[in-house]
């Protein structure tokens, strides 16, 4: 059905340990399945002299302890602001206007001070960025930098920091770690110095890892050894994981589950074998086709995807994809989908009842209940209603928002 | 159009076997003498000095060959040299020595206003779409520049300017009279294509034009380029650090590693049946549903990924520090390209065997059959086992 | 704003407020107009009051000092006996000199000699130097090397000592002012213009010149010249600023236009003997030269960062 790595189902889940499972059989009830990370209805809007940006709008989703999710979307989808939000590293400014809670392990994060945010970042939270050159400081040693959140979490002196610092550094397979820890950021190449990241972020056994794009900058040969030292640290570790990439060649791979962001919302959220299995939303089917696939004979004609990101100044009134979409009918201009599930959509009458719950009020779905699979559309792909509406625009040549249909996009 | 390329393999075969005493064949054994070669580079040698006194050897005797409507994929990883093949056959700058001929002139032997003409047939498309355009311009004025500058009335101007804007999907009425900041960055490349393609060039070099762009636009300008090739009958170099993109385009493939060519073949060929270790390295480093696949990929690689100095690049094959089959006889030798199969050329001494990995593809696709498609057969499973 | 330009992952900074994809089939979507993007939105706000008071300012200065001989003023040599530091008066709205010249007749006629030497020495300095820098970027090699060597041995040079020895030697006239002050700005025209050549050479669009043909001097005229060309205007814009107060310290050391010429420059030193007596002739035109500079310099700093952000809009 699409054509990124038609191929086997994915093994993720099935190679690692059961994830939290001791934390399940001992704590019953309701407190077992308390995700580890939840935002709710997280909006970050900034103010510019152009009008209102809304680049978070409304994000709901958690993280559940061993976890790792992925997060995808273009640039201007809000992937990174939400994240970065998530964490506490977007505060409120005068242009800046925030909404929605975070809440970690159960306590809310989203108000705190910075003063009290920062002793959870590092000890409970730690993050990598896309370019390590600019996430580590250039006039200190890496053994210091290491040793810094070493000293300032755990307490350790110099000398066990130091100590420390060699060890984390040989754990994430730096070669020479005595003489590393005495470098400078830019002796090291990109690879390295992402390794490097990657041992600060560890350093304090973080129980919640935020990988933002974290081998966007790398060789797709260095990307592979990154990719693979974060996977067996976060299953040494136990660690919940989420990644934030446009790449879904690397979200397949590595997550457990994924959420589809688009104009600052999450347009669709399932376990990441489903999702591949069978995209429910049109944007997420249309972005798996647009990617070359590495199967099958060469010079294949890609499904592109028309148009561009959209306006985060003036959002259309109805569903953000509609101009670009395939299956956009008329009420996919007006009106804009709720985020459900299949079951909600069996249990609503078609068409009808289903309006009724808006994404606006108490929150039907959220996009991190576990083995849901979630949606913002009303013509679903892969449903007779998505069939049918699609079926109609290749008919009539257009969709109801006047895209062109082309051979090759359906 | 897949005809015409099969069409060309056969006669390439047979013209390359032929001469087997000829020194010159043996040392270039990928090059084909065939009447429709458009471009074909020779020992390509590019040194940049450095503080110090030391000097970058980025490109080191790279030798290929283009023919008429072929696309030629140049993959590598950064560093490997293929921007600055890309370029230094534009001669921008003029490579250090080496030959770059097209239809058998050498434009490096050229006096330079006969070479700034011949080059007109050659044409480039860069990574950074907005890097390429000059902001203070117009569009209108960017593209009919190259016109402007061989002479043409202003009248055969501005309709060759709306023809061929028109041919990148862009309304020239619309977009005429506005400045690039103006446009999104798929836009910019559509306006670099239509002022490549202005001067109906013969060979469009494009590094990397898609690097920049979100997956969906970049679906958008692959497609473009590929109607592009058919339209205005291209031949193209195509050099891009995305094993997939450069498979779809590509009719043939090469490898570069730190300054040299590892492995030339044709595109799927290649992917289904890498023979050089280091190709079989970067394919199997694609991410892929497979953890475990990327796991022993990672595993594979001696080095943790780490590439050696293009200032002191080992001795004999440049991926020895890396390579898990390389021995004694790769630090003092040079491996030379060799011919493996039908079109299939790889500089190694060692190279992986094909019965392995059509066993290891099997294997691959009978464990996941119950899924349907095999991508197995992308992944030799000689790599698996290690 | 700031703050949404750095986190935001450029959702604004693509232009999303632009022409939508005109390839892809959203005809209806142009209606937005170019000009309604972010980057205009933020240049409505930045050119706002304060930037139209500047303007408005200067506006009246160049305006008066153009217009000057049909303006009904005093002769602003004439003395006035009746008008020596004197007060506030309607014939004489600003009062008058030691000597009973007519304060705002000399201001205006100040205004003059002050922006001539200001405007003339900028473009002398710039139009030479910008060159020269474009050379030395372009060209490099030898060239660049010798006329950075030549730079930086001017710029090593005491300037004051310079403008000291020239009028010394060639005597005090507006003319060698002009070109003293030209020639210590050279230097640093000239580094700039080579420090922004060198960052356009890199730049693709130069690449894609060479490429399709271009020889080296249009490729300079057509491609690198235009975008120099911004960035040494409005930093010669603020040196017209920095000039006239230049040309007002040299007045004051007795080195300026010499006399009768006013300028602003020696109508200060002018009133410096009757300061504690009658402050309003040294200090009114010390306030104008202040206020004209602070306008100079926000206009320019203005139009300067207007070109910034659209680039950085690229």
């Amino acid at each position: 059905m699409t054509s990124i790595d038609a191929g086997p189902a994915d093994q993720r889940r099935d190679t690692r340990p059961p994830a939290a499972g001791s934390a399940q059989t001992t704590a019953p009830g309701a407190t077992a399945t308390r995700p580890l990370l939840e935002v709710d209805q997280l909006r970050v809007h900034f103010a510019t002299p152009a009008g209102l940006v809304r680049a978070v709008d409304g994000v709901s989703l958690s993280v559940r302890a061993g976890e790792v999710l992925g997060v995808v979307g273009e640039s201007g989808s809000g992937k990174t602001v939400m994240s970065r939000r998530a964490m506490g590293l977007v505060g409120p400014g005068t242009t800046t206007r925030l909404s929605g809670t975070v809440r970690y392990d159960g306590t809310e994060i989203s108000a705190l001070p910075p003063a009290e945010l920062s002793k959870l970042w590092g000890s409970e939270m730690a993050m990598i960025l896309q370019d390590p050159m600019t996430s580590l400081n250039p006039v200190k040693r890496v053994g210091e930098q290491i040793g810094e959140s070493l000293r300032r979490h755990l307490g350790l002196d110099r000398a066990a920091a130091h100590q420390r610092a060699v060890q984390l550094l040989r754990s994430v397979g730096l070669s020479e770690p005595e003489r590393r820890v005495r470098q400078y950021p830019h002796e090291l190449s990109g690879g390295m110095r992402q390794r490097v990241t990657i041992a600060i972020a560890l350093s304090c056994d973080p129980r919640l890892l935020f990988a933002d794009e974290p081998t966007t900058a790398l060789d797709v040969t260095v990307q592979a050894q990154i990719l693979e030292l974060l996977a067996r640290q976060q299953a040494e570790h136990r660690m919940a994981m989420m990644i934030v990439t446009h790449d879904l060649r690397v979200v397949r791979g590595h997550t457990d589950r994924v959420v589809v962001m688009y104009a600052g919302k999450v347009v669709e959220a399932a376990p990441t074998r489903t999702l591949f299995a069978a995209p429910r939303m049109p944007y997420t089917e249309a972005l798996m086709n647009a990617v070359p696939p590495l199967t099958g004979s060469n010079h294949a004609v890609l499904r592109v995807i028309p148009g561009r990101p959209p306006n985060l100044l003036a959002p259309p009134p109805g569903c953000a994809f509609a101009p670009r979409c395939a299956s956009a009918q008329e009420r996919c201009l007006t009106e804009m989908p709720p985020l459900r599930s299949a079951a909600d959509l069996a249990g609503a009458s078609p068409g009808g009842s289903a309006a009724g719950a808006p994404a606006g009020g108490p929150a039907p779905a959220i996009a991190g209940t576990p083995d849901d699979h979630v949606y913002r559309c009303w013509y679903p792909v892969g449903t007779e209603a998505g069939d049918e509406a699609r079926r109609t625009n290749i008919e009539r040549g257009h969709t109801a928002a006047g895209t062109p249909i082309l051979a090759e996009a359906v | 159009m897949t005809d015409l390329v099969k069409d060309e393999r056969q006669n390439k075969t047979g013209a390359s076997s032929g001469p087997g005493g000829d020194p010159g064949a043996s040392r270039h054994v990928q090059l084909r003498d065939a009447d429709d070669v458009v471009l074909s580079v020779e020992d390509l040698v590019v040194e940049f000095g450095v503080g110090g006194g030391s000097t970058v050897h980025a490109v080191s005797g790279v030798s290929f060959d283009v023919r008429r409507g072929e696309t030629l994929g140049l993959v590598g990883e950064s560093g490997c040299g293929k921007s600055t093949t890309g370029r230094s056959i534009m001669q921008l700058p003029k490579p250090t020595s080496g030959s770059v001929r097209l239809h058998g002139d050498n434009l490096g032997g050229m006096p330079s206003g006969q070479m700034r003409r011949a080059r007109r047939k050659l044409q480039m498309i860069f990574q950074d779409p907005i890097s390429s355009l000059n902001p203070r311009r117009r569009i209108a004025d960017i593209i009919a520049e190259p016109l402007r500058v061989w002479g043409s009335s202003p009248d055969a101007r501005k309709a060759k300017v709306a023809e061929t804007l028109e041919a990148v999907g862009l309304d020239p009425q619309l977009v005429a009279d506005r400045r690039p900041h103006q446009f999104s960055g798929g836009q910019c490349q559509r306006i670099s294509i239509a002022r490549a393609l202005v001067l109906e060039p013969e060979v469009l070099i494009c590094d990397e034009p898609v690097s920049a762009l979100d997956v969906s636009v970049q679906a958008q300008i692959l497609n473009l380029l590929e109607e592009m090739k058919e339209r205005y009958q291209l031949t193209m170099i195509f050099i891009s650090h995305d094993l997939a993109v450069v498979r779809n385009i590509s009719d043939r493939v090469a490898v570069m590693y730190l300054g040299k060519l590892c492995e030339i073949a044709p595109a799927v060929e290649l992917f289904d049946r890498p023979r050089h270790h280091y190709s079989s390295l970067l394919l199997s480093s694609i991410p892929s549903a497979d953890q475990d696949a990327t796991t022993s990929a990672a595993r594979l690689d001696r080095s943790g990924g780490e590439m050696p100095s293009p200032v002191s690049p080992p001795s004999g094959c440049r991926f020895r520090t890396r390579c898990p089959a390389a021995t004694e006889r790769c630090a003092v030798e040079e491996p030379l390209m060799r011919q493996v199969g039908d079109g299939h050329f790889v500089a190694c001494h060692h190279p992986l065997e094909v019965a392995e990995v059509v066993a290891s593809g099997a294997e691959g696709s009978v464990e996941r059959s119950a899924d349907g498609t095999p991508d197995g057969a992308l992944r030799p499973v000689a790599l698996e086992g290690v | 704003m700031a703050e949404a330009r750095e986190t935001l992952e450029e959702p604004i900074l693509t232009g999303n407020g632009g022409p939508t994809d005109l390839a892809a089939m959203e005809p209806d979507l142009l209606d937005v107009e170019p000009d309604q993007t972010v980057a205009s939105g933020r240049r409505r706000r930045s050119f706002q009051f304060g930037w139209w008071l500047a303007c408005g300012w200067l506006i009246l200065v160049v305006g008066a000092a153009l217009l000057a001989p049909i303006l009904p003023l005093w002769e602003p040599g004439t003395p006035d006996y009746t008008n020596v530091a004197g007060g506030l008066s309607a014939s004489h709205p600003l009062g008058g000199d030691a000597i009973g010249r007519d304060n705002l007749s000399r201001l205006i006629y100040g205004a003059r000699a002050s922006l001539l030497v200001g405007l003339s020495a900028v473009v002398l300095g710039a139009v030479i130097g910008g060159l020269l820098g474009i050379i030395a970027g372009y060209v490099g090699g030898k060239v660049e090397r010798v006329l950075l060597t030549l730079t930086d041995a001017t710029l090593a040079f005491p300037g004051l000592v310079l403008l000291i020895a020239a009028v010394a030697v060639f005597g005090a006239s507006m003319t060698v002012i002009i070109v003293g002050l030209a020639v210590l700005s050279i230097p640093t025209f000239i580094r700039l213009a080579r420090a922004t050549t060198l960052v356009i050479v890199q730049r693709e669009f130069v690449t894609a010149a060479r490429a399709y043909g271009a020889r080296p001097m249009r490729v300079m005229l057509r491609e690198v010249v235009p975008n120099v060309v911004l960035p040494v205007a409005a930093y010669g814009f603020i040196m017209v600023g920095v000039f006239i107060v230049a040309e007002g310290s040299l007045s004051f050391l007795g080195l300026g236009i010499p006399p009768p010429t006013p300028s602003w420059g020696s109508m200060i030193a002018a009133g410096r003997t009757e300061l504690l007596t009658h402050p309003q002739i040294s200090l009114i035109p010390a306030a104008v030269m202040f206020v004209t500079v602070l306008s100079i310099n926000y206009v320019g700093e203005r139009t300067r960062k207007r070109f910034e952000v659209k680039d950085s809009n690229l």
